[in-house]
């Protein structure tokens, strides 16, 4: 044997948080963050110059649960090579899942006093509540939707599209048409839904009132836990060997066949957990912005979604957080400042990451510091090799 | 349909008569692999063919367990096509294909055929870049490769041996942590073979193993070839006919999708048709 | 040119009086005698202006027996209340209304004499009766018309209310018409009344010439026969008038029935020429390049807004601009498309994910950049008098010109775009690129020079569909995205690469489309095409008429 080699022991919160910069630094700012902010708002003075306001509470919990949706993404784009355009699609239904809760806790709140019906539905003549709404007055079961109903989309499209082995561009036009197909159902007032306003008006969720600065709080930490978790479990993923495996799948799949993967199973696995978290984004996404409307499926939210992956780096699950946070930032400010502004600067962000950056900037971060083979490109995916589980003798 | 097929159909060896197979006729798939008549691959009547034109036409072949068979023959000849559909890449428009007395290659998916023991090196060098090269073989290792047990799989001690010891046989112990993407055309032909050997099948299908490499590796690769076979049946494809001529037993030679001969080296290469169609004068 | 060919005098003129009958004036040819000098017109005009309704039916008739050119005009303006008298001189004129104001104009000329408060003139009020009686001195000099399109569109006006009155003046003009189609429209019109009479053998006469019009107001006539009372029994005791229209009403409908689907049939083709429009330069740059260019929507758009363009230069040529756009869009967008594979694509050929966010990038700034240099609000594009109106082939089925010369329109740059892929050496070279790039290289093929011009050629076409699409809908910013996602459905269904695939593609989504949409509703429809598509992609992951051979796999 001339290769010595030996596992580092380390536990597995170390694998996961610790094992290299990157994540080290991006835990050690989500962490901060989490709890600063709400201080922050809570304890500060309104006068102060620390102090933020609820706006901007509420605008960071936006951004927390797109950060979530941006993990999902990159989670079958980065790492399993299915670039799906069709993703807002989950985060939407998980979305409406909340909404529909939210709408049901109105009770006779609303502006018709019906106490089962919500207004849309008596505006609309009908008399009775559509079986679909039925549970969503009880919010375990409205949480239980959130996860299920994107899951089992992504399940039954996913079993359809990787059995027949519809890769790369054609899966990204069709999941494309998925998402068009389901914004112009939801367009519609017989869907029951909505229809074009969508849900809206919400009053509080488990008894309380969602303009409370309190609720604000909770909704905030509630969406850093879920990132949290998330990224945890995304991260655990990826380091196993199920991450290996659909890496390999995004690099040489007919390899991965060969060696015996049954890779649509993979695909399919990655594909439906990558939207039962878009779901969950979805449904904290609601509550703090109080609307749900069929423009979240449209097909630009999704492609909007990408870019926030791009930009950040995909195939760095820290980077699909940090451009998450980057872009909407950058949306926020100019569609305030500069509204004209902000597609010219969207669109030439994409042009200019994918011609000029395509790693991100979490790659290009990666290559700027790498040492090693500095001649040779970048990798897409450096945990792998920084992790180094064996060392080899030359290293010694 | 024909009835010459419908005869080959009642005589398949595979299962009893369509009308005694409750549920119907794919109702029994065997699982094991059966090679008590010592043949390991039965390749009969097989024909594809693209867009009309036949890259394969009515081949036969049978390989032998244990046994280490070059295919020979010029470009085009079909030889790759063979191993696609043996490997399920390419389904057949006629004929059969069996692994050992129980196993229909032409009903069976890719992964299932790898799962069942047949290994497979292509022509082009084809590993997965982005992961070391302990990771190619990590992948590639022979052991339960379902979703869930995949996603809390650890590796044991036995293999991690196992992947030094491979990594020792394929000479890229100095390589191990390096990104496959970065080997030379040569070791990536290494590593495909190490993570073949990994995959540890019943039958090894290796097209073109020693393009780029040199003198000394194409020794070791023939070295390695020859030590495998009797555990393991292999077939090479090559067209290197020194390479050939050092390891083969038997040699086939393909041609328009069709074997023109079959025998020993010195028996092929004075065959006249041989001789027309591919060595040349 | 196609165009040319179908741009002959007689159905140029014939649309010309499909849109003065549509204003509501009628064109009177030169040649017609004046029995009544213009100022006895004006004069016995003036009687129109009476307190009491029963003077100004004296008024109207003494009115009819002029022949004066402007008679009929008259009474449709004043039928259509457009025919005011003036407060301070008590003089009549023709009104046309804006928001504060009257604009007043004179009967015979139609000069602007006028423009006063809407306070200072009055309109001349009529009641039911008047009304009634208007229709029908109007109909009845429709019905002496020298021009028989006139006179077929008065009968037609006629039909839509048979009465006894208005049966009788038709029966005056039976004999003496003498083209065949207003012929044949009277005795239908005719009929229509007659069908209620009790007389045994005119009422099958009736039915008879009802079962060859085969129309709606047919149908109903004929429906109007068969109904029944409370218990369900017939209100027609003769059971052989009975048998006689049962028998009459099923062919009506099966007629009826063939109508509407060749009706069906041509907005799902037209649709289908919209789609393989849109498609088919999205199919050139996807199957040949591999590129999946996300602003071939925003081309289409540039194509539209080309054409506005060159509208707002040649305001006086509304007729020659569709014409001139054509080659300015393809050039418009071509040089778009060039500036963007030259610009940003060629670095990114083999990423075909790439490519696709970096257009669609494009496609946002181009959205954009049409926004801020024209509005985001909607411009509408004139639509020149030879591509408006309809052809009304019979009672039933009318094809609008725009519809069908969009049609045409697309065949034709469907065969131009096979004879420059198959007979020029630009498509040689592209097909050979797209063949084998490497090989194509090789030989000495100048592959960068070719994908710029393919690319170009694509985004043309999108273009010059945007020039078509302006003349059916709305040209704003947003008009591409509408588009997009349509054609890939087209581009995907029919098949990468595969000009044929398009075709069909395109227009077999189109005709299945509208023959959806009637029970299940056009939101519906098209979702259940999309679904379609998804599930289709399922059984045939590379479409219709995929590519083959080793290269299409990877
Ligand atoms: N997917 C495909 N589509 C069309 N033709 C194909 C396809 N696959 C193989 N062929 C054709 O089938 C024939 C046999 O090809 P094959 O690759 O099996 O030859 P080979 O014997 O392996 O040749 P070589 O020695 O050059 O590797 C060739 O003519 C090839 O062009
Ligand atoms: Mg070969």
């Amino acid at each position: 044997m001339t290769a010595q080699a030996h596992i580092k022991n380390k536990s597995l919160i170390t694998q996961l948080f610790m094992s290299d910069k990157g994540s080290q630094i991006f835990f050690a700012l989500l962490m901060t963050m989490t709890i600063v902010v709400p201080i922050l708002h809570l304890a500060v003075p309104a006068d102060s110059a620390l102090h933020v306001s609820a706006y901007t509470l509420t605008l960071l919990g936006k951004y927390l649960s797109f950060a979530l949706l941006a993990i999902a993404l990159d989670l079958v784009w980065g790492y399993c090579g299915i670039l799906s355009l069709g993703h807002a699609a989950f985060f939407a239904l998980g979305g409406y899942a909340m909404g529909m809760y939210l709408m049901r806790q109105i009770a006779d709140r609303g502006v018709y006093g019906n106490p089962e019906l919500p207004d849309f539905m008596v505006f609309l003549d009908w008399q009775e509540l559509p079986w679909f709404w039925y549970g969503f007055d009880q919010f375990w079961f409205a949480m239980l939707m959130v996860i299920l109903v994107p899951g089992l989309l992504a399940y039954i499209f996913g079993w359809l599209a990787f059995r027949s082995r519809v890769t790369g561009v054609y899966l990204s036009i069709i999941t494309q048409a998925l998402t068009y197909a389901l914004m112009l159902a939801f367009f519609r007032n017989e869907m029951g839904f909505g229809g074009n306003n969508g849900l809206t008006d919400f009053k509080d969720i488990l008894g309380y009132n969602l303009q409370d600065d309190s609720t604000r709080v909770a909704l905030f930490l509630a969406s850093a836990i879920m990132l949290i978790i998330g990224y945890t479990v995304a991260k655990f993923i990826i380091n196993s060997k199920l991450g290996r495996v659909t890496v390999a799948i995004r690099d040489a799949e007919d390899r991965a066949r060969f060696v015996g993967y049954k890779v649509e199973n993979y695909k399919l696995w990655v594909f439906t957990f990558s939207a039962v978290l878009a779901g969950i984004a979805g449904a904290l996404y609601v509550p703090q912005v109080g609307i749900i409307n069929p423009g979240e499926f449209s097909p630009l939210n999704s492609i909007e979604l990408v870019v926030w992956v791009a930009v950040g780096g995909r195939g760095y699950l820290y980077g699909a957080v940090l451009g998450a946070f980057i872009v909407n930032f950058a949306k926020t400010y100019f569609t305030a400042v500069l509204p004209e502004v902000w597609l010219f600067a969207l669109g030439g962000l994409f042009i200019f990451v994918t011609i000029f950056m395509p790693q991100g900037i979490v790659g290009l971060i990666a290559k700027l510091t790498s040492k090693k083979n500095p001649s040779s490109s970048p990798p897409i995916e450096n945990q792998f090799s920084e992790q180094k589980p064996w060392k080899s003798k030359a290293d010694a | 349909m024909p009835s010459k097929s419908k005869f080959k159909e009642v005589m398949r060896r595979d299962r009893v008569f369509d009308f005694m197979v409750p549920g119907g006729r794919h109702a029994v798939i065997a699982k094991q692999l059966d090679i008590s008549h010592d043949i390991v691959l039965y390749v009969e009547g097989i024909s594809v063919s693209f867009d009309g034109f036949k890259a394969l036409n009515d081949l036969n072949l049978y390989i032998n367990n244990g046994e280490l068979r070059c295919i020979i023959g010029p470009n085009g000849a079909g030889k790759t096509t063979m191993m696609d559909v043996i490997t399920g890449k390419t389904k057949p428009d006629a004929g059969t294909a069996f692994f050992g007395q129980t196993m229909d290659l032409t009903a069976m998916s890719e992964y299932e055929i790898a799962a069942a023991g047949i290994g497979r090196k292509f022509q082009k060098p084809t590993i997965f870049p982005e992961h070391t090269v302990f990771e190619n073989l990590e992948l590639a290792m022979h052991c339960d490769k379902r979703v869930w047990t995949t996603l809390f799989a650890r590796l044991s001690s036995a293999q991690q041996d196992r992947i030094l010891e491979i990594v020792d046989t394929i000479m890229l112990a100095a390589q191990i942590n390096l990104q496959a993407k970065n080997l030379s055309h040569g070791q990536k032909q290494w590593l495909e073979i190490g993570m073949l050997l990994m995959q540890n099948p019943q039958l090894l299908l290796v097209d073109e193993p020693i393009a780029g490499m040199t003198q000394q590796e194409t020794e070791r690769t023939a070295e390695l070839l020859t030590s495998l076979a009797g555990q393991h049946s292999v077939v090479v494809v090559e067209h290197d006919m020194e390479f050939v001529r050092s390891i083969a037993k038997t040699v086939t030679v393909l041609h328009e999708g069709h074997v023109l001969a079959e025998g020993s080296m010195d028996e092929v290469q004075n065959n006249q048709q041989v001789i027309e169609v591919y060595l040349g004068e | 040119m196609a165009k040319k060919y179908l741009m002959n005098s007689k159905q140029k003129s014939f649309i010309h009086f499909l849109m003065i009958l549509f204003l509501g004036m009628i064109f009177v040819s030169p040649g017609l005698a004046n029995t009544i000098s213009d100022a006895d017109f004006r004069d016995s005009l003036s009687a129109l202006n009476q307190k009491k309704f029963t003077q100004k039916i004296q008024a109207i008739e003494k009115l009819a027996e002029f022949d004066h050119g402007k008679t009929r005009f008259v009474m449709q303006s004043l039928l259509d209340g457009n025919l005011f008298y003036r407060k301070s001189d008590k003089n009549i004129f023709i009104a046309e209304k804006t928001d504060t104001e009257l604009v007043l104009k004179d009967v015979i000329s139609l000069e602007v004499i006028d423009i006063v408060g809407k306070r200072d003139a009055r309109k001349i009020s009529v009641n039911n009766k008047i009304r009634k009686l208007l229709r029908l001195k109007i109909s009845a000099m429709s019905l002496s018309h020298s021009d028989p399109k006139v006179r077929h569109a008065a009968v037609k006006e006629m039909m839509k209310k048979p009465a006894l009155e208005t049966s009788n003046i038709l029966r005056q003009y039976v004999a003496s018409e003498n083209d065949e189609t207003v012929k044949n429209t009277l005795r239908v019109a005719i009929a229509l009344y007659d069908v209620k009479s009790d007389d045994k053998s005119i009422k099958l006469a009736a039915l008879d010439i009802l079962g060859e019009s085969s129309s709606l107001e047919s149908k109903y006539a004929v429906l109007a026969v068969l109904e029944k009372d409370s218990q369900a029994s017939y209100i027609e005791q003769d059971q052989e008038i009975i048998q006689h229209a049962k028998k009459i009403l099923d062919s009506i409908e099966t007629q009826l029935k063939f109508y509407g689907f060749l009706e069906t049939l041509f907005f799902g083709l037209s649709l289908g020429s919209v789609l393989l429009l849109a498609a088919i330069g999205l199919a050139i740059t996807f199957g040949v390049m591999g590129v999946i260019n996300m602003a071939h929507g925003e081309l289409i758009m540039l194509g539209a807004y080309t054409t506005y363009v060159i509208q707002l230069l040649m305001p006086n040529n509304i007729e020659y601009s569709v014409l001139v756009a054509i080659p300015a869009a393809f050039l418009v967008a071509g040089i778009v498309g060039i500036m963007i594979e030259r610009g940003i694509l060629q670095f990114l050929y083999g990423r075909p994910l790439e490519t696709l966010l970096a257009t669609f990038g494009v496609s946002l700034v181009l959205q954009q950049l049409v926004r801020s240099v024209f509005s985001p609000l909607n411009r509408s594009v004139e639509t020149p008098e030879w591509m408006s109106g309809a052809w009304q082939i019979n009672s039933t089925l009318a094809i609008t010109f725009n519809r069908l010369y969009i049609l045409l329109f697309c065949i034709f740059v469907f065969i131009m775009l096979l004879l420059i892929l198959k007979k020029t050496a630009l498509g040689l070279y592209i097909r050979a690129v797209s063949q084998n790039r490497q090989m194509a290289k090789a030989m000495g093929v100048r592959s960068e020079w070719v994908d710029a011009l393919t690319f170009g050629l694509g985004s043309g076409i999108a273009g010059v569909a945007g020039v078509a699409l302006s003349q059916l809908t709305n040209v704003g910013p947003n008009m591409g995205q509408a588009y997009i996602i349509d054609s890939f459905m087209v581009v995907v269904f029919g098949g990468v690469g595969n000009l044929w695939g398009t075709f069909i593609g395109a227009m077999s989504l189109g005709v299945v489309n509208k023959f959806l949409e009637p029970w299940s509703g056009a939101v519906l429809a098209k979702i259940l095409i999309l679904v379609f598509i998804i599930l289709f992609i399922q059984k045939r992951p590379r479409g219709l008429f995929p590519q083959k051979g080793r290269s299409a796999e990877n």
